[in-house]
């Protein structure tokens, strides 16, 4: 590990691997922290992405890709289906990843870039000079050493503290943390191809229960719970051992995952004096579906683009990293995030009668693309009932 | 110091949720280790929110 590199990049999720590969090929002297011991392990997620926003970045890979999904159903409390088909259904989810294998050719990708890469090295404070991020201290193999950055791009995902040590407050609400478990789900019956999403108060306070297929008989089965839901006896663990006694009694759990998912909006700002913050670091992931693996891919792209190019012009300081702040929000992404956090807060007002309304009022229709936001629109469309609450959501769309 | 978190460890699954809540930055995540630091005051919401029930709040007053 060198004293000095252009770019120091904490955290070796996909965030920090698209950040420092980006660097890298732009020239930039790049070094990548990550804590663990490996990449990618223990996994956080139920490894579900879209076909068309993973190929805006790699050619999928049989290697890491678990299962092809070409359709999703939603099931709403009182039991009743929604199937989108298979035609509309892959903007949300198409693929379920193998994230160990993912997320670790990600950052050998970003090894081969150039950057130079070590694992069980974590960054345990930051340096700041005349009020700009300056480093990180990084303990590394029982020594604690200075490393010095002209831009620092933290991507230390959910549980990130290096903003904070920055002076940024990144605190998320309660109720905007989804608190997750998850089986890998063996010898269970289900549809290998398609996703399931169960809607409900009982089931899912404030969220959802998903089945996400690993294989023929193997799915990954969570749920995610809001924060001011959870507590004694009916936490996110009780919640799934509650489901999957009920739906899968003879499934064999190969795995527990458990993690928290911010769905509040990003931070307010994702820049400072030589420093960029990416993917669940800066709170980017999607309010509705908590997914953020495209979103930390994405932003950490970005982040080594401008930083590379702010490096090169000799200006780190926060109004030239703005153009990074800015790039995210005016993205599809950005724009999906903000439209999202709000229809997020107006769906958890609903009750179980409201969600089952909705739901069967939109059962077999025919969308020429199925996304969030379509879906939305239908709903608004067939839902004069509701006319008077959705037309706040309307506003928000439009 | 009144109020004291317990980490259970035999129990934590070291995911990092509640770092990203604890609204004092005193809870860390060393890879598989948490941590608390004496910056916590005892507010509990790292505790309510543990996917697994970790994390206690105890009262240590008169002890
Ligand atoms: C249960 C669950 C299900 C999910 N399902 C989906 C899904 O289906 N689809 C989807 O798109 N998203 C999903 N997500 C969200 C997705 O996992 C994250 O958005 C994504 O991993 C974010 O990537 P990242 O690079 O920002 O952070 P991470 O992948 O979390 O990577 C951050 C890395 O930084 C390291 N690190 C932290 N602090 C330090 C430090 N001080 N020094 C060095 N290294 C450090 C960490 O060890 C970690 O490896 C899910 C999340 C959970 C919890």
């Amino acid at each position: 590990m060198k004293q000095e590199y252009d770019i120091l990049v904490i955290g070796g999720g996909p965030g920090g691997a698209l950040a420092a590969k980006t660097a890298a090929l732009a020239g930039c002297s790049v070094c990548l922290i990550e804590k663990r011991p490996a990449i990618g392990v223990p996994v956080r997620c139920a490894e579900g992405v879209g076909e068309e926003l993973l190929r805006e970045f790699c050619e999928p890979d049989p290697k890491w890709i678990s299962a092809k999904i070409d359709g999703a159903r939603i099931v709403a409390p009182d039991g009743t289906t929604l199937d989108l088909k298979p035609e509309m259904a892959g903007n949300e989810v198409g693929f379920i990843l193998d994230r160990k294998v993912f997320d670790r050719e990600l950052v050998w990708q970003a090894a081969e870039a150039g950057a130079d890469v070590f694992v069980k090295a974590r960054a345990v404070d930051a340096i700041m000079q005349r009020g700009a991020v300056a480093g990180a201290k990084v303990e590394y193999g029982g020594v604690q050493r200075d490393v010095r950055a002209k831009v620092v791009i933290a991507a230390d995902g959910v549980e990130s503290k290096f903003a904070r040590w920055c002076g940024i407050d990144t605190t998320v609400p309660m109720r905007e943390l989804e608190t997750c478990a998850q089986y890998v789900l063996s010898n269970i019956d289900i549809d290998p191809h398609k996703t399931v999403f169960y809607l409900g108060t009982e089931i899912a306070p404030e969220g959802y229960v998903w089945i996400f297929p690993k294989g023929e008989r193997t799915a990954n089965v969570g749920i995610g719970i809001s924060g001011r839901k959870s507590g004694d006896g009916h936490r996110a663990r009780d919640y799934l051992d509650a489901f999957v006694r009920d739906r899968f009694p003879g499934g064999k759990k190969t795995e527990l995952i458990i993690g928290g998912v911010s769905v509040c909006k990003p931070l307010e700002s994702t820049v400072a004096d030589g420093l960029i913050i990416v993917g669940d670091a800066a709170r980017v992931s999607d309010p509705i579906t908590g997914g953020g693996i495209y979103n930390a891919m994405l932003t950490g792209k970005l982040a080594g683009q401008v930083a590379a190019e702010c490096i090169a012009a000799g200006d780190t300081r926060k109004a030239a990293l703005a153009k990074y702040d800015l790039l995210w929000r005016e993205s599809r992404m950005g724009k999906a995030i903000a439209r999202n956090h709000a229809v997020k807060e107006f769906f958890i007002t609903l009750d179980d009668r409201k969600l089952n309304d909705l739901l069967s009022s939109v059962k077999n229709i025919n969308l020429d693309e199925f996304s969030t936001l379509t879906l939305i629109k239908e709903l608004i469309k067939r839902n004069p009932r509701l006319l008077l609450e959705l037309r706040t959501l309307q506003k928000i769309i439009s | 110091m009144c109020a004291m978190l317990q980490i259970r460890r035999e129990i934590c699954g070291y995911c990092g949720a509640c770092v990203s809540v604890c609204p004092e930055g005193a809870l860390e995540l060393i890879d598989a280790y948490l941590t608390v630091d004496d910056h916590c005051i005892g507010c509990g919401i790292c505790a309510r929110i543990c996917p697994l029930g970790a994390l206690e709040v105890t009262d240590e007053t008169g002890i």
